[in-house]
């Protein structure tokens, strides 16, 4: 079996290949080969998920090695697969997910004329996010993380002839190489400590490491996941990455992708563990980003943008889950199964919605549309329900395991934790109900697009409706599967687990996520469902307008960093034409002087050379001679 | 003191004159099979002498052509089967009653010579460049070398189609000293074999068909200031008789280390005094630094190499180069190791002087061929690096460096033979402007040339430079490393510079035109290109053959 491993990152990859480098000629049958190759690792998946369920706990990771990557002396790097139940749950999301999404990109992308070229890219992604999963060392691994940049920087610029998308694109790109510095230096720090890559020997040996540089690993390592989950300080560019289109939002910057961090957090458990320092940081900065995400989340009225604050913000759960330690790996790692499912679902429904509506982003141009799309506002509504964790729904089990966890840290630290959490949650509850009731509910507040054509909201073909429905079902019955069909038990072979016990009680714990739930949609119906949505966003609270501008991310880079960075270089410069380059021209200058000068004493005359040579031979012999009186 | 025995001891010595046998004399030894090389490229000249006697004008270029580059083929056959027994290693010894050493640098740098030697040959029997002249086709030497230029003779000389076809026994008895020389085991036969190949370089400096003043000229100046520093050599070898009472390498060698005490007790009253090594020492130097173009004793070089016909200096730059190195390690690691102490700092001074100044100067030159001439100072520099290093490894990083030095530089002479204008050649660098927008392919082939000068990567200049820099580093001659790497940061910018004005400026109206080539030229240029990339690209097997070869046998 394990050798069918490969084959999963293959089928895309020779996808990619084929649809990039085939040309013109398969602009027509290219989104068919696309889809082919990613339902093919999916069913791959399949086959290697049936294979294992069918083992002992303990026997169930399989390992592949194709050949060495980088011979040299003391520095082996393979190219070799590892299959184990982490890796499983990631590999069948991502391509059970990514095949969805490329069946409703068919139906999505109908009329882009460079279709092809965008299944070449959602391939290329697919090969490279297994990759990620699959790998059995950090640089494989990162050589897979830089891959989930590669293609994520394309599709985000895939409408390049719009400035917006290629400013988001590169954006997205530079944002993300802070974090990817982070993982390179983490793995140079492994390396040095424990002169290898390998998950397995690095992991075990982490106990033998010293405290600090567990924690610089540790912390390199959140760098990274920062740049690659969007979270603070990191996260400024998924807002932008919406520019994508928007099953890309959906697969990669909602649902796989964004989640890596998660990922390498949760594999690298064993420096986490023995790292407590690190550990909190992590928690910290999933707390932040939680509240972060949401507070953004409330304040958009482009319904992507309101979807990425809550991506962010859902992904700050996973995140401070997974800095909890083994009481959380395994919920971390279920909330991001289920989030992978409703926040799919989410954005699927968002681009059917732009689909029917000449791609209008603003909900305020929305409403009223749940009778002019009937199934998109179920499926959307199913979504709506699992996030806000309604009871049943996926989204409750995860969430409220999360917080229950939160609480079960124990002291302060649990307190604040528990707090922030309920806190997220409610926001989300608010920011999710207002989505759902300025889009579907009250008013039409059509507006014609620019070209002053009138909406005509529709449903949208059967391509993009079968996903979202099969998501549905994934929202609605996901966290229950995993709930009773036992996901902790699978994962804890990998992740380890500890059962949390929160100082008030689980029950208490569902008791308050129930309510602060029922308190933020109470909230948000009061004031977007009582009330009609003006169509112009009023001017809002010092809170609001700083949130509709990303909590002034944007504005804070910009004074720090770009400014910063604008005055460095310009000194830099100054001294670089003053001083390096008036020392370089300098000695250029006087090598050319003296090349002018000695070249005066060629004067062509044979007895000035024989003067030369008579002079040149008495200097020798005078130092042969001096040297042996010396 | 009676008369008659006065008589009786005149008596004496008659008889004992006539009397003492001739047999105690012995026949000398000559062991011609090691010395094939060189025999064969000798006789080969002696022959080439016969044919400009005896066979009619018409056939002779042919003839020549062929005999010559025959006789260096098989003096390099007989080089690789002499190797391929094992002379260069296990069996080297001295050959010739002493005067002839037969080992691996020595079979090493002859082997070098012989195929740089064909290679130029073959850019002198080039007779496509010029456009012909009266219905006849000539090649780069004068028409008749001994009319006076401009004359009337000249010019009946030029209308009749002459050609100076004695270039090629020319050339053929320098190759033969050249050969010798390195391999010289007695300061006479080293001193000979000087001569042997730098009166035909004189003459053959001569013979430029165009601009033939010049040519003169540099002809003389070659000649005067080499015969001044054939003299200091002379008598600096006369001085280590002196101090030694012996010729020989290996005596001079045991009397410098002190294991032998008296030779000659005809001299015991200077043997081992040192100043007179130490002067003499001194002396032989110089006439081999003279040789390899070493500062302040370069001074001839730019203004011959500018003069001289282009094959000839080509051929020139690269053979008289790999000769007198030869001749300067055996030299230094021969006879005067037990001198190192005392010669190290002195070729320290020199080796300096020699890098920077190439270099330097360089910048400001404005003719290509002094250019290269100036080029060639600063690699005789970089070279005296590895010699310092005093170190097995400076011998074989040396031995491929020549190597690979040799066929860059004749294959950038053969280049500039192309490059031609009305005057014959355009060695202006001003008309060298745009040329790789005219043609592309020799502005390329140039530019690979002046890469590997420059020693970038990839090229055989950087795998010998590195070679010879890392021996010299590991010499403990860090500081001379450094020196050298300025240097050549310093000699990049001239490099760089003509390839700038190759690619990136733009062709003159009235420019030089690229003459096609004869399969001569294209087969010299060929090489050179080949050599400088395999040297580059994979330089290891080669650097392995310098490595095995680079033991001297005493």
């Amino acid at each position: 079996m394990e050798n069918l491993i490969a084959l999963l990152v293959g089928a895309p990859l020779l996808g990619a290949a084929v649809l990039l480098c085939g040309g013109r000629r398969l602009d027509r049958t290219g989104h068919w080969i696309g889809t082919l190759l990613a339902a093919v690792s999916f069913a791959i998946g399949l086959a290697l998920f049936a294979d294992m369920l069918g083992k002992g706990a303990e026997e169930r990771a399989l390992y592949q090695r194709l050949f060495t990557w980088i011979p040299v002396e003391g520095f082996q790097a393979d190219i070799a697969f590892q299959l184990d139940q982490l890796s499983m749950t990631f590999v069948l999301l991502i391509s059970g997910v990514g095949t969805l999404i490329h069946v409703y990109s068919i139906g999505y992308m109908e009329h882009d004329e460079r279709r092809r070229r965008f299944f070449g890219y959602l391939n290329l992604f697919v090969a490279a996010m297994l990759l990620l999963v699959l790998a059995d060392n950090y640089l494989l691994l990162y050589f897979g993380w830089e891959g989930v940049g590669l293609a994520s920087y394309l599709l985000i610029g895939f409408w390049q002839h719009k400035p917006s998308a290629a400013t988001a694109a590169k954006k997205a790109f530079l944002v993300n190489r802070v974090g990817d510095i982070g993982l390179s230096i983490a793995i140079m720090i492994m390396f040095t400590t424990f002169g290898t890559f390998a998950f397995g020997p690095v992991l075990e040996a982490s106990g033998q490491a010293s405290q600090g540089t567990l924690t610089a690993i540790g912390l390199m390592l959140l760098l990274a996941a920062c740049g690659k989950s969007a979270q603070v300080p990191l996260q400024s560019w998924l807002g932008d990455a919406m520019e994508g289109p928007t099953p890309v939002s959906a697969l990669i910057h909602a649902a796989t992708m964004v989640t890596a961090g998660v990922y390498l957090i949760v594999r690298s458990a064993d420096i986490f563990n023995a790292a407590p320092d690190a550990q909190l940081v992590v928690t910290i900065v999933g707390a932040v980003t939680l509240l972060f995400g949401a507070i953004v989340g409330c304040a958009k009225d482009d319904i992507k943008k309101a979807l990425a604050g809550s991506t962010m913000s859902q992904i700050g759960y996973m995140i401070l889950a997974a800095g909890l330690g083994p009481i959380g790996y395994v919920f971390a790692i279920m909330h991001l199964v289920t989030h992978g499912f409703f926040k799919a679902g989410l954005f699927l429904g968002a681009g059917s919605v732009m689909h029917g509506m000449n791609d209008e982003v603003d909900m305020r141009k929305y409403g009223g549309l749940r009778t002019y799309m009937p199934v998109t506002f179920v499926t959307f509504g199913l979504g709506y329900l699992a996030i806000i964790g309604f009871p049943g729904l996926s989204g409750f089990f995860s969430k409220d395991k999360i917080i229950e966890a939160a609480f079960a840290k124990g002291g302060a630290e649990g307190w604040i934790l528990g707090a922030v959490t309920l806190l997220g949650a409610a926001i989300t509850a608010y920011y999710m109900t207002r989505v759902m009731l300025m889009t579907f509910f009250g008013e039409k507040r059509w507006q014609p697009d620019a070209d002053g054509n009138p909406p005509h909201p529709h449903e949208s073909p059967r391509s993009m409706v079968i996903p979202m429905v099969l998501l549905a079902v994934g929202s609605v019955a996901g966290g229950a599967v995993f709930e009773f069909a036992g996901f902790v038990e699978w994962l804890e072979p990998v992740t380890g687990y500890e059962h949390g016990h929160p100082p008030i009680g689980a029950a208490a714990v569902t008791a308050c996520t129930v309510a602060v739930m029922v308190i933020g949609v109470g909230l948000a119906y009061l004031q977007y469902g009582r009330r009609p949505v003006p169509a112009v966003a009023p001017r809002g609270s010092l809170l609001t307008r700083a949130a509709r501008r990303d909590l002034l991310q944007d504005d804070f880079n910009h004074a720090v960093f770009v400014t910063g960075g604008t005055h460095l270089t310009r000194s830099l410069v100054y001294v670089d034409h003053s001083l390096v380059d008036g020392v370089v021209n300098g000695t250029a200058a006087s090598v050319g002087g003296l090349s002018g000068r000695l070249r005066k004493l060629q004067n062509g005359y044979a007895r000035s050379y024989a003067v030369s040579m008579f002079g040149g031979t008495a200097v020798l012999i005078a130092a042969t001679l001096l040297m042996r009186a010396v | 003191m009676s008369a008659p025995a006065v008589a009786s001891s005149v008596h004496t010595l008659w008889t004992t004159a006539a009397v003492e046998p001739l047999e105690k004399i012995p026949a000398p030894h000559i062991e011609y099979t090691q010395l094939a090389p060189v025999l064969i490229v000798v006789g080969a000249a002696v022959l080439s002498v016969l044919v400009e006697a005896f066979v009619p004008r018409r056939g002779r270029y042919t003839a020549q052509v062929f005999l010559s580059v025959l006789a260096l083929a098989a003096a390099f056959a007989a080089v690789v089967g002499l190797a391929a027994g094992g002379y260069g290693s296990t069996k080297a010894h001295i050959a010739a009653m002493g005067a002839i050493a037969v080992d691996g640098p020595a079979l090493f740098l002859q082997g070098t010579i012989l195929l740089a030697s064909i290679v130029a040959v073959f850019t002198f029997a080039e007779r496509r460049l010029d456009p012909a002249d009266h219905g006849h086709r000539v090649d780069s030497f004068a028409a008749e070398a001994a009319a006076v230029p401009g004359s009337d003779h000249e010019k009946a000389a030029v209308r009749a189609g002459f050609t100076t076809t004695e270039v090629f026994p020319f050339a053929l008895f320098a190759v033969a000293g050249m050969l010798v020389f390195p391999a010289a085991n007695d300061l006479l036969t080293l001193f000979i074999a000087l001569e042997v190949f730098s009166l035909p370089l004189y003459l053959l400096c001569a013979l430029a068909r165009r601009k033939r003043l010049m040519s003169q000229e540099a002809a003389v100046k070659y000649f005067l200031l080499g015969a001044f520093s054939s003299a200091f050599l002379l008598f600096g070898i006369a001085l280590l008789y002196g101090y030694a009472g012996s010729v020989s390498y290996a005596v001079i060698a045991d009397v410098v280390d002190g294991t032998v005490a008296s030779v000659n007790p005809a001299l015991a009253g200077t043997m081992g005094n040192d100043a007179l090594l130490l002067i003499g020492f001194a002396m032989v130097l110089m006439g081999l630094l003279f040789k390899v173009g070493a500062v302040p004793f370069h001074m001839w070089t730019p203004d011959v190499y500018q003069g001289a016909p282009t094959p000839v200096t080509g051929f020139m730059a690269a053979a008289t180069k790999v000769a007198a190195f030869g001749a300067l390690l055996r030299l230094l690691y021969v006879v005067l190791p037990g001198l190192t102490w005392d010669w190290r700092p002195v070729m320290w001074g020199v080796a300096i002087l020699t890098m920077l100044g190439g270099a330097i100067v360089a910048i400001t030159q404005t003719d290509i061929k002094r250019l290269l001439a100036y080029s060639s100072i600063a690699h005789a520099g970089f070279l005296l690096a590895g010699v310092i290093a005093a170190t097995p490894s400076g011998i074989s990083s040396v031995l491929f460096y020549l190597g690979a030095y040799s066929f860059v530089t004749i294959g950038a002479f053969a280049v500039v033979t192309l490059v031609r204008d009305a005057g014959g050649e355009a060695t202006h660098l001003s008309k060298w402007a745009g040329l790789g927008r005219r043609s592309p392919l020799v502005a390329a082939v140039f530019a690979v040339f002046l890469l590997a000068f420059a020693g970038i990567p990839l090229t055989s200049g950087f795998s010998g430079k590195f070679a010879v820099f890392k021996a010299a580093a590991e010499g403990g001659a860090g500081a001379l490393v450094v020196v050298g790497v300025l240097s050549s940061a310093i000699a990049a910018f001239f490099y760089i510079r003509v390839i700038v004005l190759m690619f990136f400026s733009e062709p003159k109206a009235d420019g030089p035109t690229v003459a096609v080539p004869s399969a001569f030229t294209t087969v010299a240029i060929t090489a050179g290109v080949a050599v400088t990339l395999a040297l580059g690209l994979a330089p290891q097997y080669f650097l392995d053959l310098a490595n095995q070869a680079s033991v001297f046998v005493r």
